[in-house]
């Protein structure tokens, strides 16, 4: 098998991928059934897997359901992302002793064993692609960021089931992975689930994902099955409910700073920060020292959101005070200001930020609104000659 | 340290300490191991204070490397206090330099430069300035510094000051308030351009202070005739890494600590300081 | 505008305070080139920057001067009442509104177009002294109020 040939992976033969895997060293991880959710988890078999499981999802909205087939992946996303493997919630930077006038730092590894994602959906490869330009790609690295990403094994498994949240396909970044738009990480396999019978259309994006399709013994596809590819990911297309427009989207949101939907989504917006902890392209961190009393020092980065008050915090106060001012930031940042500060779109459309929002938020729907009233002035001008308010 | 990467520290020990005013001091810095390395006036580290935390501090000595490095600290919270309070032998620690400076090298032969300076803002000038008087003794151009404080007990460096003056500068102080025994302008900063006599054609000028000053100083110089493009200002925002990773330090399209602080006013600038709570 | 609607304004320029004393054909040019204009609570009158071309003469409510600071909001600086002017920088070059200017309450004013105001003071300079001659006596009072409280008189040791 080379790099860009295609083969079909028996659903016997996902058992001989993981345990491949696992003997390679890989922690394997994948999306498995907690607590009502599709989470990522260790995944040791097929069985780990989510079978016969739906996902519905609406705005503020998230219920598994069973069906009565073996579907794996008959499901979208669930709340977690692969970038809490990457870009790790909690982390220490640095340690350092200090004693007597002398200071002594230490540096813990980045990680012990490579990951292999086993099951990333195409918007969640778009968005480890969106992180690595962010934290990767400038002139100053987060190194521990990138040495888990150059160890990393990606499976990659394209969408057959939409919910009604995703609007990928407007994004370019799915239900397939040549989807076209914004920079997208190498993917070591991808696979597309087909039925009648059971199987995975399979290719290999690395010489890695190649030797292992061989290792699994993976026979070559057909055009039938290729055929079959292309009407689920068909399927999926016609079936997603959302899109978001994004022509000329950057420079509408910057020109409507003062518009008035800011503080009108204000009114519903809690500032919880929900979007920003399920968004698999968030990388907001706080950077804090934490010290005891044995002179020990430690420097911690964790996740932090731009919803919280204190995060633009500047001797004396907040510049972004209000939830209007906030919910603004976010917005455009995401969509707008992104793509000044790294040149793509912050947004996979993998419409997280709609499901997991406890009242129900569409970022779809905020930015149809301001493009609807492009121009809308903040408040009503007076009544009689015109101001120059 | 290549391999711990930009977000560990170097170790760095006080080797002098200078009280500027009630509220900021001047630390003198060197590396424990090694060189420190080359910066050029307007760029920051991330000074650590071992047990409190870390905040970007701009350089405010010159940048010849055989000077050791100078950070002005003005006490505003814990981590300032602190550093503030380190003796000499103590030891901090540094990250940089990051960020964009004054490019005072950029400067063209012959333009007039002003540089305006509001309180704790002179600190992040004051190696420009010093190479903007080295540029004025070589005859290379003109320098007018104008600098504002609260009041005559909080003017900072005015022994240096004094010996810009002496080389030739212009420069011009006003306090907010005066007290007994000065006798010196007291007004806003920005009035300090009526009565200095730059030409506007060609002049470059750098601006330092709260957000406010260099709004209106902006205007005021645009108002004079000052190309827009040839204005910098120094932005201020929450800064935690430093090094455009933790997206605290964001103002719009911009990240400080990537992109500035040191950023044009014309077209860049001059609208951000327009928008609300951005 | 209707014959209904320039008499109401020639009536409210003619008690506003600030025009007390001036000839009636100083209330004539004012009434002529103003409109009476309302903002709700909240409402912004001028934002710091934009051009000053309105005159605002404030004949119910309170209209409060702001300046923004990233981290601190808006600071308000003064405050405009019934009977007052709000904006004078329409006055004198740059011609530019120095500060943002919010309704505190809802407001009523005679929103006097400055430009036309300015051109009808300088084709008839009597005139023109009357007018600036008041604005200047306004003008110093605020300028002598803002100095003492540059004092900072209520703080400690205060004076």
């Amino acid at each position: 098998m080379r790099v860009g040939d295609d083969a079909i992976v028996e659903v016997e033969g996902l058992d001989r991928l993981l345990a491949l895997l696992a003997e390679r060293g890989y922690r394997t991880l994948g999306p498995v059934v907690r607590d009502g959710a599709v989470v990522p988890g260790e995944v040791a078999t097929a069985g780990d897997l989510p079978a016969g499981w739906h996902d519905v999802q609406a705005p503020g909205r998230y219920r598994l359901e069973r069906v009565d087939d073996d579907e794996l992946f008959g499901w979208a996303v669930g709340p977690g992302s692969w970038k809490s493997e990457f870009f790790v919630p909690d982390e220490t930077l640095w340690r350092a002793e200090v004693a007597d006038g002398t200071v002594t730092i230490s540096v813990p590894r980045a990680g012990d064993r490579p990951v292999a994602v086993f099951g990333a959906r195409p918007c969640e490869l778009a968005a480890l692609g969106v992180l690595d330009r962010v934290l990767a790609g400038g002139g100053i690295p987060d190194e521990r960021y990138a040495a888990r990403r150059a160890g990393a094994f990606v499976v990659v498994v394209e969408c057959g089931s939409p919910s009604s949240s995703c609007f990928c396909a407007s994004m370019g970044s799915g239900p397939a992975v040549d989807a076209g738009a914004g920079p997208g990480p190498g993917f070591d396999l991808v696979l597309t689930e087909l039925a009648g019978p059971h199987r995975f259309y399979a290719v290999a994006g690395t010489e890695a994902g190649a030797e292992l399709l061989d290792a699994a013994g993976a026979a070559r596809a057909t055009e039938e099955d290729r055929v079959a590819r292309q009407d689920v990911l068909e399927g999926a297309r016609r079936g997603m409910e959302r899109s978001l427009e994004t022509e000329g989207l950057a420079a509408l949101l910057a020109r409507n700073l003062e518009h008035p939907r800011w503080d009108e989504v204000a009114t519903r917006c809690l500032s919880c920060g929900n979007c920003t902890l399920v968004c698999p392209t968030c990388f907001c961190a706080d950077v804090r020292d934490v010290s005891d009393l044995s002179g020990t020092v430690e420097r911690r980065r964790s996740w932090a959101s731009c919803f919280d008050v204190d995060h633009s915090y500047l001797h004396g106060g907040a510049v972004r005070p209000t939830t209007s001012s906030r919910y603004r930031q976010w917005l455009t940042h995401k969509l707008s200001t992104w793509w000044d500060q790294f040149d793509t779109s912050g947004c996979v459309g993998c419409g997280r930020c709609i499901t997991w929002c406890p009242v129900g938020i569409d970022i779809t729907e905020e930015a149809a609104a301001i493009r609807d009233s492009d121009g809308a002035p903040a408040r009503p001008a007076a009544s009689g000659v015109g101001t120059s308010g | 340290m290549g391999e711990a990467g930009a977000l560990v520290p170097e170790p760095y020990v006080v080797v002098g300490r200078r009280q500027e005013a009630e509220d900021v001091v001047t630390l003198r810095l060197e590396p424990v191991d090694g060189v420190r390395p080359a910066f050029r006036p307007g760029q920051f580290n991330m000074v650590t204070s071992f047990g409190q935390g870390e905040i970007a501090v701009s350089m405010s000595g010159a940048a010849r490397a055989v000077e050791p490095l100078e950070h002005s600290i003005r006490r505003v919270g814990a981590v300032s206090a602190a550093l503030c309070a380190a003796p000499i032998g103590a030891v901090v620690g540094i990250r940089g330099p990051y960020g964009t400076s004054w490019a005072v090298e950029e400067v063209e032969d012959g333009a007039d430069v002003v540089v305006m300076a509001g309180g704790i803002g002179l600190a992040p000038l004051r190696g420009a300035v010093m190479e903007l008087v080295a540029r004025l003794e070589a005859g290379r151009g003109r320098v007018f510094v104008l600098a504002g404080a609260r009041s005559p007990d909080q003017i900072l460096f005015p022994e240096d000051l004094r010996s810009w003056e002496r080389a030739g500068a212009h420069v011009a102080i006003s306090v907010d308030v005066g007290a007994p025994g000065w006798t010196g302008a007291v007004g806003v900063v920005t009035d300090l351009l009526a009565t200095a006599p730059f030409d506007a054609e060609g002049a470059r000028a750098l601006l330092c202070g709260p957000e406010i000053m260099m709004r209106f100083g902006g205007r005021a110089l645009v108002d004079r005739g000052v190309d827009p493009a040839r204005v910098l200002v120094s932005l201020e925002r929450n800064m935690q890494c430093g090094v455009g990773l933790c997206g605290h330090c964001q103002l719009g399209p911009v990240l400080v600590c990537r992109d500035g602080p040191v950023v044009r006013y014309g077209g860049l600038a001059d609208e951000l300081f327009m928008e609300r709570n951005r | 505008m209707s014959e209904r609607s320039s008499e109401h304004t020639r009536a409210l320029v003619a008690e506003h305070a600030f025009l007390a004393g001036l000839p009636p054909q100083a209330i004539e040019l004012v009434a002529e080139v103003g409109e009476p204009v309302s903002f709700g609570a909240g409402s912004l009158l001028f934002r710091e920057g934009s051009p000053a071309d309105v005159a605002y003469l404030v004949t119910k409510g309170r209209v409060a001067l702001e300046v923004h600071a990233p981290n601190r909001g808006p600071v308000v600086v003064d405050t405009i009442g019934a009977g007052q002017v709000a904006g004078l920088s329409w006055a004198a070059v740059p011609f530019r509104y120095q500060f943002d200017a919010r309704a505190l309450d809802d407001v009523e004013a005679v929103a006097v177009d400055a430009a036309r105001l300015r051109v009808a003071l300088a084709e008839d300079p009597v005139l023109g002294f009357l007018f600036l001659d008041r604005l200047a006596a306004v003008m110093l009072r605020r300028l002598q109020a803002t100095r003492i409280r540059l004092l900072d008189l209520y703080g400690p040791g205060g004076g």
